[in-house]
């Protein structure tokens, strides 16, 4: 099986599909801001900046092509959030869409949650692919016929029709958040899910939208003593009671909610030691930990701070198991890019399906995957020049110092405006989309 | 020296983006914001510190760290000799803090490297008698702007209570 097979190394990666405009004058509103499969890997949504949804469909395999995977086409569009003002604070509340996060399907129809800073809408996507004809009292159009010419009895007969892909807003779960939201998690109990602002967490009943529970709470009691803000939290896989956050301090907290009520108190404290030798003005942003995943078997979680990407032992608490760098050559450049603010950059990261490959993004559209057990990395680029179909994907490098090889990229050229946050990984398959600023890239392995 | 010219940098570089992420669409991030504090206490620790050691220390070669005497002052509210340290000034030894003439204490230090430190470059259209005043402004209005953007973030609603009721839409 694909997914389960070799690990980055083995598998090489071709060019699938992009989606997206093809200039480079991009639209503020198309900037893309999440990418999530949902939990078969057929459908894939992005939110975007303007507040809209795309969800891609695959395919069914033809058989015509056997060894080809199912192309991604849009399957439906809609306007998730809209701005909207704060009249008390006098403050805009941005429409972008922060998080997507999917339900598991009960029914013909499908869920997702989508947030933005301070509002999480459930939206049920259904089709419809018949629809009643015949009606006796009513013209097609819908107009009321006269009762005089009304001589026989019919009955409507459901015939079929286009297929119609309708999104419809099931709940909105508002007004319980005071800071940006800056996750949305699932709990495997499939009846509660959690959002996280900066300093609280909620616990959220998908059915009831007028209360939520507060479960987490550090705002100080004087907000000057503030120094630490919540980053991002998520629900375990399997067990409903235990959830973790990430703090800006680069600290993990397990809780576990039979414990009690406010889990305040952690149940478990992850962090390493800083190493001094790094020690900078700018230190703690890029300890600062900007997404954090479970490994789908629940054993596992892995953050990313700015650098790096770490997976730890959930039942280790002083340091990782095992820490990948991202970029090391960018330690050396950290008073640039606190210039031109790329160091507050929110890479997230993702596990394959099996969990033995990690996925990030970096600048000038790489993105990097580190492969577990053969502690093997590589370097990818989402770009259109290596866009033609099944083009299989050069492995990049960077040149960090000393004599630049051929081929490979010196750090002075990086593009800093080209970065990649979202990635998302099919939870079957090697299927992978990246988001660059605007474009969804679709990259698969090679079937042979 | 350099490390000061970087503090220096990074905390005028702090401060314009505190300045701009107030007119940010979607109001001030927290995140943002306690990041930028945190540079900024970094810098400014870090521009005391090593002023500091220099007015102890002028260039006679010394570059030991001496345990710096319990009177310096490391926050910005009110040392005369702080704001003092804070200025760029020039080489002139006549030319003096006005502040500083009431502080004896610290008279010694800042004059003999006042003697000895290379002229920085003059503040651009205010009389050179009166730096320090300047340099507190300065700062004072750092720090407001940091607890005014604190306060700001708390909010006029803060919610205390642990369940949230909201409104069904």
């Amino acid at each position: 099986m694909a997914g389960a097979g070799g690990g980055s190394n083995d598998v090489q990666w071709c060019f699938s599909q992009v989606k997206g405009a093809i200039d480079d004058d991009v639209a503020e509103a198309d900037i893309i801001s999440t990418v999530e499969f949902n939990h078969s890997g057929e459908l894939l949504a992005t939110g975007d900046k303007g507040g809209r949804v795309v969800i891609f469909q695959q395919e069914q395999e033809t058989k015509g092509q056997p060894h080809s995977r199912g192309e991604y086409n849009v399957y439906s569009t809609f306007q998730s959030h809209e701005p909207e003002f704060d009249y008390l604070k006098s403050l805009e509340i941005e429409e972008k869409i922060n998080k997507i996060r999917w339900l598991p399907q009960k029914n013909a129809a499908q869920f997702l949650l989508s947030t933005n800073d301070k509002t999480i809408k459930l939206w049920k996507i259904s089709e419809r692919d018949k629809r009643p004809e015949g009606y006796n009292l009513k013209e097609e159009d819908g107009r009321y016929r006269d009762p005089s010419t009304v001589t026989t009895l019919r009955v409507p007969v459901f015939r079929p029709m286009d297929l119609m892909v309708e999104a419809s807003p099931r709940r909105v779960f508002a007004n319980a958040h005071t800071y940006h939201i800056n996750s949305i998690s699932v709990n495997s109990d499939y009846e509660t899910y959690l959002s996280a602002d900066d300093l609280r967490i909620n616990l959220w009943h998908l059915e009831i939208t007028d209360r939520s529970f507060n479960i987490v709470d550090i705002k100080p009691a004087n907000m000057e003593e503030l120094t630490e803000v919540i980053t991002a939290a998520e629900f375990h896989p399997n067990q409903c009671n235990t959830l973790v956050y990430s703090s800006s301090k680069g600290t993990i907290r397990l809780c576990d909610m039979r414990a009690a009520a406010l889990c305040d108190k952690h149940s478990k404290l992850f962090e390493e030691p800083e190493d001094p030798s790094n020690r900078s003005f700018f230190s703690e942003i890029i300890s600062s930990i900007s997404d954090v995943k479970f490994s789908h078997n629940g054993r596992y979680m892995m953050t990313r701070d700015y650098l790096s990407v770490k997976i730890w032992d959930l039942n280790m608490e002083n340091r990782p198991v095992e820490t990948y760098q991202v970029h090391e050559y960018l330690r050396s450049k950290l008073c640039s890019l606190y210039e031109n603010d790329c160091i507050f950059d929110k890479f997230e990261c993702c596990w394959n399906g099996n969990d033995s490959v990690v996925m990030t993004g970096s600048y000038n559209n790489f993105f990097r995957m580190f492969e577990r057990g053969h502690r093997r990395d590589l370097t990818l680029e989402a770009s259109r020049e290596s866009s033609k179909p099944r083009a299989v994907l050069k492995p990049r490098k960077v040149c960090a110092g000393g004599k630049r090889k051929k081929d490979e990229i010196s750090v002075d050229s990086l593009d800093f405006n080209k970065k990649i946050l979202h990635t998302a990984w099919h939870p079957q398959d090697n299927i992978i989309a990246v988001a660059t600023t605007n474009n969804l890239y679709i990259f698969q392995d090679k079937m042979n | 020296m350099e490390q000061n010219t970087e503090a220096k940098r990074i905390m005028a570089l702090s401060l314009g983006k505190m300045y701009s992420s107030r007119s940010q669409r979607g109001g001030l991030r927290l995140h943002r914001s306690l990041l930028l504090t945190l540079v900024m206490r970094s810098a400014q620790d870090i521009y005391h510190s090593s002023r500091v050691v220099t007015e102890i220390w002028p260039a006679n070669g010394q570059h030991a760290q001496k345990a710096l005497p319990a009177e310096e002052p490391m926050d910005t509210s009110g040392a005369q000799f702080q704001t003092c340290a804070l200025t760029t000034s020039p080489e002139d030894s006549q030319l003096r803090c006005a502040k500083s003439d009431e502080n004896k204490e610290n008279l010694e230090p800042v004059r003999s490297n006042r003697r000895t430190r290379k002229r920085r470059g003059k503040a651009a259209g205010e009389p050179d008698f009166l730096p320090s005043k300047r340099a507190r402004i300065r700062m004072e209005a750092a720090e407001e702007l940091l607890s005014a953007q604190v306060t700001e973030l708390c909010g006029t609603n803060c919610l205390s209570e642990r369940t949230c009721s909201s409104h069904v839409l």
